[in-house]
């Protein structure tokens, strides 16, 4: 079964999912990058989802609670790329994600989760 | 077979064609449609041969009672044309079809001189080519009709593109003045451009307009509310503008919780939209004075 690789930058990690997502998918990405950010200690997590085109309630589901066992981790979760159809969908479906962060491309995600994390240090 | 008996009428039109059509020009040189100076006679006259040799074609098929039918596809256009030609000369549906109702009185004519002495028959052929006549002349109207709902719908695209436009107000910034009041329909076309341009221009902040929406219920409110949330979710910060005294009234009235910034003038927006993405606009002449202050 193919996985869906996590990429260590600093410390973030970057998911980058290119193939059409399938729940058991889903599930095996939660189990993976929890890992990670415990092994890395990863302070931030950016999940790109530029080439995603289909979303359903479930991996809008799915994307929540990434956002939030990484906070629990202690490790800020941001979306970037998302498809206009992707995100009028999400709407629709009436997941708004009200607990992830957002970004329009990789770079400003990166940027994001910088200044989230100077913050978290300053305060 | 009733409609077997009546195929007197095709004959006698191939007959008596050239006979029918003089005498129907001859009716409309005073009807209604001369008079209001939209058609000539040479036109009119032009028009009506162009019919009967339709109507005549048609009739050959003998089925008087379907002119829904195959057969009469040459007349049906002929009417449809000829409606929407006669609209555009602002001519109302009942000229229109008056066209049509008076080609009656020649027929009957020529049928009453027919069947002189057979009175039951003559009724019988008089019934059918009514009803024809009557349904030729309802399609008309239906052609009219036809032809005024698709201005209409043509007219409600052209508004619903006109009236959606993203402007880019400075790098990073774009902005979508609403005009109008907000159904689902065009609040999707609104979203779908929105979230286009955020994507083409990479803005971060989009400012929504709504000085020209003239009220604003739960529904419209609901449907800002998503369009704001499909735009967060793209990592794009909405920042809704131009909320006159009454709507922010109305706003509260309904209990709605609109949970977005918002600003009352587009100018405000702007300004707050410059400070969040790190630019100021500072006066030329006294620069340093202003820089530090923001």
């Amino acid at each position: 079964m193919d996985q869906i690789p996590i990429m260590k930058i600093g410390d973030c990690l970057l998911v980058s999912i290119q193939v059409d997502m399938h729940d058991q998918l889903a599930i095996s990405l939660q189990d993976n990058l929890t890992t990670r950010i415990v092994q890395t200690r990863a302070r931030g997590v950016m999940i790109d989802i530029s080439a995603l085109e289909i979303v359903d309630s479930f991996i809008g589901r799915m994307l929540n609670n990434i956002a939030s066992m990484s906070r629990v981790l202690d490790a800020v979760t941001v979306v970037v790329g998302m498809q206009p159809a992707v995100a009028i969908t999400l709407v629709e479906l009436g997941l708004t994600l009200p607990g992830v962060r957002t970004a329009l491309d990789v770079d400003r995600g990166l940027a994001l989760i910088r200044r989230l994390i100077d913050d978290e240090a300053g305060s | 077979m009733p409609t077997k008996k009546a195929t007197t009428i095709p004959t006698l039109v191939a007959a008596h064609g050239k006979q029918l059509l003089e005498s129907w020009l001859g009716l409309q040189k005073d009807s209604s449609l001369v008079a209001s100076g939209a058609v000539d006679t040479a036109t009119l006259h032009n028009y009506s041969e162009r019919f009967l040799s339709e109507f005549h074609k048609a009739l050959a098929s003998g089925r008087l009672d379907a002119i829904g039918g195959a057969d009469w596809a040459g007349v049906r256009e002929f009417l449809s044309d000829f409606s929407r030609g006669m609209a555009q000369h602002g001519l109302t549906p009942s000229q229109i079809a008056t066209f049509v109702f008076s080609l009656k009185q020649p027929l009957f004519a020529l049928l009453s001189h027919e069947f002189k002495s057979d009175a039951q028959r003559l009724s019988e052929e008089l019934w059918q080519a009514t009803l024809l006549i009557d349904s030729l002349g309802l399609y008309t109207s239906e052609a009219f009709q036809k032809s005024r709902e698709e201005v209409i719908i043509r007219q409600q695209e052209e508004m619903l593109e006109l009236s959606t436009p993203v402007v880019e107000l400075w790098e990073g910034i774009v902005a979508v003045p609403l005009i109008g009041t907000l159904d689902s329909e065009r609040t999707q076309v609104v979203m779908e451009s929105l979230l286009q341009h955020i994507v083409t221009t990479g803005a971060e902040i989009a400012i929504i307009d709504i000085t020209g929406v003239p009220t604003v219920d739960t529904l419209v409110a609901q449907h800002l509310i998503k369009t704001v949330a499909a735009a967060r979710l793209m990592g794009a910060d909405c920042i809704i503008s131009g909320i006159r005294p009454q709507i922010a009234q109305t706003i509260v009235h309904l209990g709605v919780e609109l949970s977005v910034t918002s600003k009352a003038t587009m100018a405000d927006a702007l300004q707050l939209a410059l400070r969040r993405i790190g630019k100021t606009v500072v006066d030329r002449k006294t620069p340093q004075a202003a820089s530090p202050a923001e």
